[in-house]
Parts: C-alpha cells; structure tokens; sequence
C-alpha cells in the first residue's frame, strides 16, 4: 500500500468520524466546531480527488462562512437564553 | 432488536450501494477532450473556468441571478433583528482581525486573478471577500447593515448587471454569450471582477442583513 492509499483511507475515516460525532454529540458548540473540522476535511478530500476547485469553494463557503455563521446563531441564541433567565 | 435490525438494513444498504457504484460503467460521454480542444479559444487557460464563464456562462449568469433574488427576499421580508449586543469585543480578536483583513482582501483578488490559469475564480474570492466582512462584524469594527444604500445596492447587482450587459451585448452575433476569441479574456476578467464583488456582498449580506 503507498502512502497516498494510506492517507485517503486515513481521510474518509476522519471524514465519516467528523461527521458521525458531529451528528452524535450533545453540546451544541462542539457539534459546530466538529462541522467546521468536517468541512476542512472535505475540502482536504476534493483536492486529494485532483478538484482543487472544489476543495477552495469548500474551505471558503463551507468551512469558513458557514461556521461563522453557526458559531454567530449558537452565540446569539445562548445570550437570549442568559437574558431569558 | 430494533435498534440491531436498522444498523443491519444501514449496512446492508451501505454494501448495496458501494456494489451499484462498483459496477457503473464509466461515462460514456468524455467531455475532457472538446473542453480541451476549444480552451484556446475560451479566453482562459483553466479548463474549470473556461466551463464556467464560457462554455456554460448561461448556468453562472443564473447562479449569480438565484443569489441575488435570495438576498432581495431577505430584504423584502424584512427579519426580527435581534437587539444589539452590549459586550466589548476583545482587543485580541479585533487586532488580529485588523492584521487579518488586507491580507484577506489581498487573497482574494489573487484568487480572481489566478482563476485564469489555475484553480481560483469569482465564486471563491467572492467567498473569501465576505467572510473578510463576516469576521469584521464578529470583531465589532461593523454594525449590521441596516438598509442599504445606493453604493450597496449597486454593488449588489452589479455581478448580474454587468453579466447581463455583456449577454446582451454580444446577443446580436447570435447566439447567447458567445465571446469573441479575441476579447474573450477580458470580458471574462471584466464578468468576474463584478461577480466577485456582488458574491462577497450578496453572501456577506446574508450575514449582517439579520443582525445587529
């Protein structure tokens, strides 16, 4: 086996964890950090499958954009919680 | 029992699929060779790009148009804002967010420079443009945008104004965004300069649009 063999299986079993303890955890800001490891991943995983294309509009939007926005909702939505309290 | 049934039907269902993707004969239509044949007259020496603002300008042109009609109907519905937030941002995300921005902006019209010849384009430095904004906003350098002006307006439809000028344009030689060789470049470069403007706004907006 060579070594890139090796590190694609190492790849999609990272990919397939990230996203099962993403879907599995119970706190609310691990799920969103463990999306965003996913995502990087997954864009790790497009160029790996020589689609660098991809792989850059999926750190950008996917990863990037898509985790702040989380982190944001998961922020506003525990300070109404305090407020609520 | 229930719970061992549906992790069995899950694999077997798993193993089902893997088997089908095994036995799918390769694509019998190969575009790989005409993309290739036809890149010397697209404009642009990467063949991604080449697909995207030439070959299938028509899909991009409507991309762009669905975003922009996304952002129109946020605005158009007008969301709750929540109230705005009274805590002080920490100086160490707002200096390393100020280090951080004119490289961000730096990345992204190499990013749309590049897309010419190597993997880049309009859609990722348009994504890299808005998350610049996003992170100004979390390190509260910006308010939210609370109805936008000329200039954010016409920055919002400036990707699709241009694009559609340029369709129009060229519509008398026949058919729909067929570039010129000669000009192709340029008019791609000058498409996906406004493109990459109007993404970072339209998705940026998406984000500060609804808050504070």
């Amino acid at each position: 086996m060579t070594w890139g063999a090796a590190f694609d299986l190492l790849l999609a079993a990272g990919l397939v964890w990230s996203a099962w303890r993403t879907l599995a955890t119970r706190r609310l800001d691990r799920a969103i950090v463990l999306f965003i490891a996913f995502g990087l991943l997954m864009a790790l995983a497009w160029a790996r499958l020589s689609a660098p294309d991809i792989g850059l509009a999926e750190a950008a939007i996917g990863a990037g954009l898509t985790g702040a926005l989380l982190l944001d909702a998961y922020g506003a939505l525990t300070g109404r919680r305090e407020d609520g309290s | 029992m229930k719970r061992l049934a549906v992790v069995t039907a899950a694999l077997a269902f798993t193993v089902a699929l893997i088997a089908a993707m095994l036995e799918l004969e390769t694509s019998p239509i190969d575009l790989r060779g005409p993309v290739a044949a036809q890149l010397a007259a697209s404009g642009v020496d990467h063949p991604v790009t080449a697909v995207l603002l030439n070959y299938r300008g028509y899909d991009t042109l409507l991309e762009i148009a669905v975003l922009l009609l996304g952002v129109l109907v946020i605005l158009a519905v007008g969301v709750d804002r929540p109230a705005a937030r009274t805590e002080q941002p920490d100086p160490l995300l707002e200096t390393l967010v100020r280090l951080a921005l004119p490289l961000m902006v730096v990345v992204a019209v190499y990013l749309l420079w590049a897309g010419a010849f190597r993997p880049g384009g309009a859609f990722q430095a348009g994504a890299v443009l808005a998350a610049a904004a996003v992170l100004r906003h979390l390190a509260g350098l910006q308010a939210g945008w609370a109805a936008p002006g000329l200039r954010l307006r016409l920055g919002l439809v400036a990707g699709f104004v241009v694009f559609l000028a340029v369709a129009a344009a060229l519509l008398p030689q026949g058919a729909l965004l067929q570039y010129p060789p000669a000009q192709a470049g340029m008019l791609i470069l000058v498409i996906e300069a406004a493109l990459t403007v109007s993404l970072g706004l339209i998705l940026a907006g998406l984000f500060l649009f609804l808050s504070p």
